[in-house]
């Protein structure tokens, strides 16, 4: 299963689902990552971890952990 | 003709709403908390063509989801009678996702306008936007302005005053979200709640918001009614071939609002590179971003703990102990009023306050750097590149400046956890940020290690910060092990377009911390001043005391003397420094000279105390000035940022225990050993 987590640096993948459940699936909704959407790796922390994604026009940082949670489609 | 009206200013974090808050209702600002909770509730009042409207800013949210604190305070204020209509902004450069919660406010129904923010940055990029194309799809008026020039104040008002309207629509989502949202609103009539929000009510209950449903349990929501509303969301799920409530929703929402974009919005053929990712190039670069970050926090910490901030830290001190405190004494002796109440006023009430007082220099230095890091955007920057370090320790990285600055002074750092947004994380780094020695601690560690460790001091001075920090991370361990288990709402943070802050808005949040600070300084702490002025100067039997020993302090300190005993230190001397300490942690050095009969001679004091510590028991006094319970400006702060009594003894107690433990442990582990 291909999540947001394996996307490097200037890579880009569609939304398929949301695996995260409670505060943290309504919070990625809320943000804007729904079914279909098209997310682009920006950069990744100094440390590794968090990483920084783009998407509708705005930068969003999160941590890999959660970043597992996002699905993307295969073929993308 | 003459109407008074309350308007709730609502937007996104970063969309400008706290600049258009400023500009609109300038100084003419109240500040206060909302009822139980440390979030500024900020009122403002305006007044337009002859109507007067009070303007409430609301913390700025994504959604109204019943999730974060400053969430849960929107929902309950948009969905009370104490409002009449809505001003959300939203940001112009980055629509989507803004309008997402404006879709959520006309489901509530209620009057509103639109204010499309930040239109200068928009056409900066070359993007033109149709504002009535915006305002027909949205069935609100939409209002472009430049907050920050000024741009269109006067429309806005104008729209406020008198063109507020109720969405003549409610948007039609596909999928049947649209008419599912409509049928159970139709369904939710009989239930006593105002009817003109039903459809937000029945979009919370299709996504299965529990906290939706629960005040549908205590409305009593009939049985059939339950049902029905289950099952036109059972319905509504099959339409969209997605399986879960909540993601039909939002995809339903996000869905629109392209729509509404691609029509109202014409974008430039070829995407120019925004300031903001040419910054972030540089700033967050993999291997720039850690010295980047580095000189930024020295800077800020060198001018407000070094030569500025103790100049007219010193400045205020001298102000206040030679100048205004004398000149009262003066005044009282004229007046020929009896001593013990000048010494309770010259001494107790004015030195602690003013011993207090010579903090604000600092804290309203601090505080313009930190405005200016938050309001610029590099605060979630810092939050991105400390993440990882402080995870470990069960904080995240916005905990990291409050820690660095309890380095300097505990009680600006403590008020500096207000920038981040999530009530655990905030309440551990609150009761951790003690841990971190701050600057007054420092003369008690030169003191005590000079007097017994000659060349040795500065390893044992350094020593001290390490298990400061050491400390810090054991404490932050415990805590999210027993209190704070809550699984963290995570990290979800957004890096927001970088914008230069503006000069009004740094100065009246400079001068509202200030205010907050000698607010507070002239009432808890004058009184906690008063207190322990009387306890140090008289004697039980409530005489005037002849010297400290006899004083309700000695008594006490020779009473709780051999508490201390497993630490090494049992004379009742040092239990009466570390009394005092509390007042100022510094104080623990002049009352060890006062008690010590060594008056302000250091070489003298230096050398009793030679006599009086074995090396081993004055490391572990050290280790327990370090630890115990911060002094009382910081304690009085620690209790309002908690919100309450229970928290801030709740803290010293965890704290003062922590510190016997180690103190014990290291004079009786190192005396097997010596």
């Amino acid at each position: 299963m291909k999540t947001l987590n394996n996307l490097k640096p200037g890579q880009s993948g569609v939304v398929e689902s949301i695996t995260a459940e409670g505060a943290l699936k309504r919070h990625f909704l809320d943000m804007g990552i729904t079914k279909g959407v098209v997310v682009t790796m920006e950069r990744i922390a100094p440390f590794g971890d968090p990483v920084a994604v783009r998407l509708r026009g705005y930068s969003l940082s999160l941590r890999r952990a959660e970043a597992k949670k996002i699905v993307l489609e295969e073929h993308a | 003709m003459s109407s008074k009206k309350t308007i709730a200013i609502i937007g996104n974090p970063n969309s400008g709403k706290t600049t258009l808050f400023n500009r609109l209702t300038g100084s003419n600002q109240h500040v206060g908390n909302w009822p139980g909770v440390t979030v500024d509730r900020k009122t403002g009042h305006i007044c337009h063509d002859g109507v007067g409207i009070d303007i409430v800013d609301l913390p700025g949210i994504y959604s109204l989801s019943p999730y974060t604190q400053e969430e849960i305070i929107a929902r309950e204020f948009v969905l009370s009678d104490e409002l009449d209509g809505i001003l959300n902004i939203v940001d112009a450069a980055n629509i989507e996702r803004n309008l997402y919660l404006t879709l959520q406010l006309i489901a509530l129904g209620l009057p509103m306008v639109v204010a499309l923010g930040f239109m200068d940055d928009v056409r900066a990029q070359g993007i033109e936007i149709d504002c009535d194309v915006l305002s027909e799809r949205l069935g609100v008026p939409v209002v472009p302005i430049s907050a920050k020039k000024g741009e269109n104040m006067h429309n806005l008002l104008d729209g406020l005053a008198h063109h507020m309207r109720a969405p003549d629509k409610q948007p039609p989502y596909l999928h049947g979200v649209g008419a599912a949202i409509r049928r159970a609103a139709e369904q939710l009539q009989p239930l006593p709640l105002r009817q003109c929000s039903l459809p937000f009510y029945a979009a919370k209950l299709l996504e299965g918001d529990s906290a939706m449903w629960a005040q549908m349990d205590r409305l009593q929501m009939p049985e059939h009614m339950r049902v029905e509303i289950n099952s036109i969301a059972a319905g509504m799920q099959s339409h969209a071939n997605l399986t879960d409530k909540e993601m039909v929703l939002a995809d339903a929402l996000y869905d629109y609002i392209e729509e509404v974009v691609r029509a109202a919005y014409q974008r430039p053929k070829v995407h120019k590179e925004t300031l903001t990712e040419r910054i972030d190039k540089i700033v967050l670069h993999r291997v720039w971003a850690l010295p980047i970050f580095a000189f930024f926090m020295f800077l800020m910490f060198w001018c407000t703990f070094g030569p500025i901030g103790s100049l007219l830290g010193d400045g205020m001190e001298y102000l206040i102990q030679s100048i205004i405190s004398p000149a009262i004494r003066n005044g009282l002796t004229a007046a020929h009023t009896q001593d013990w109440l000048i010494g309770l006023i010259c001494d107790g009430a004015i030195g602690g306050v003013g011993g207090v007082l010579s903090f604000l220099p600092q804290i309203v230095i601090l505080f313009f750097f930190l405005s200016v890091l938050e309001d610029t955007g590099y605060l979630a920057r810092v939050a991105f590149i400390m993440d990882t370090l402080l995870r470990r320790i069960g904080l995240s990285g916005k905990s990291f400046v409050p820690m660095l600055m309890g380095f300097g002074c505990t009680t600006p750092a403590v008020m500096a956890a207000r920038t981040m947004e999530n009530d655990a994380d905030r309440r551990m780094t609150i009761m951790l940020t003690p841990f971190m020695s701050c600057g007054a601690k420092l003369p008690v560690y030169a003191l005590v290690a000079g007097a017994l460790f000659g060349a040795h001091q500065g390893l044992v001075v350094i020593s001290l910060y390490v298990l400061g920090i050491l400390m810090g991370i054991l404490a932050g361990f415990l805590l999210k092990k027993t209190i704070f288990k809550e699984v963290s709402s995570g990290f979800v943070l957004e890096l927001p377009t970088y914008r230069l802050p503006s000069f009004k808005g740094t100065v009246l949040n400079m001068w509202q911390k200030a205010k907050d600070f000698i607010t507070r300084a002239g009432t808890l702490i004058f009184l906690m001043s008063v207190v322990i002025w009387l306890l140090q100067n008289f004697t039980p039997s409530l005489d005037v005391a002849q010297n400290a020993g006899e004083s309700i302090l000695g008594v006490i300190g020779t009473f709780i003397a051999p508490v201390f005993k497993p630490l090494g230190f049992g004379q009742w001397q040092e239990s009466v420094a570390l009394l005092t300490g509390l007042v100022a942690k510094e104080a623990v050095v002049s009352t060890m000279s006062v008690l010590y009969g060594a008056g302000g001679d250091s070489a003298m004091l230096s050398g009793l105390l030679g006599t009086v510590f074995t090396p081993l028991a004055g490391y572990s006094f050290l280790v327990f000035t370090l630890l115990y319970m911060p002094c009382m400006s910081a304690f009085a702060t620690i209790k309002r940022e908690m919100g309450g009594w229970r928290w801030a003894f709740g803290a010293a107690a965890f704290q003062t225990v922590l510190a016997y433990l180690a103190a014990m442990v290291v004079y009786q582990v190192g005396s097997l050993f010596l």
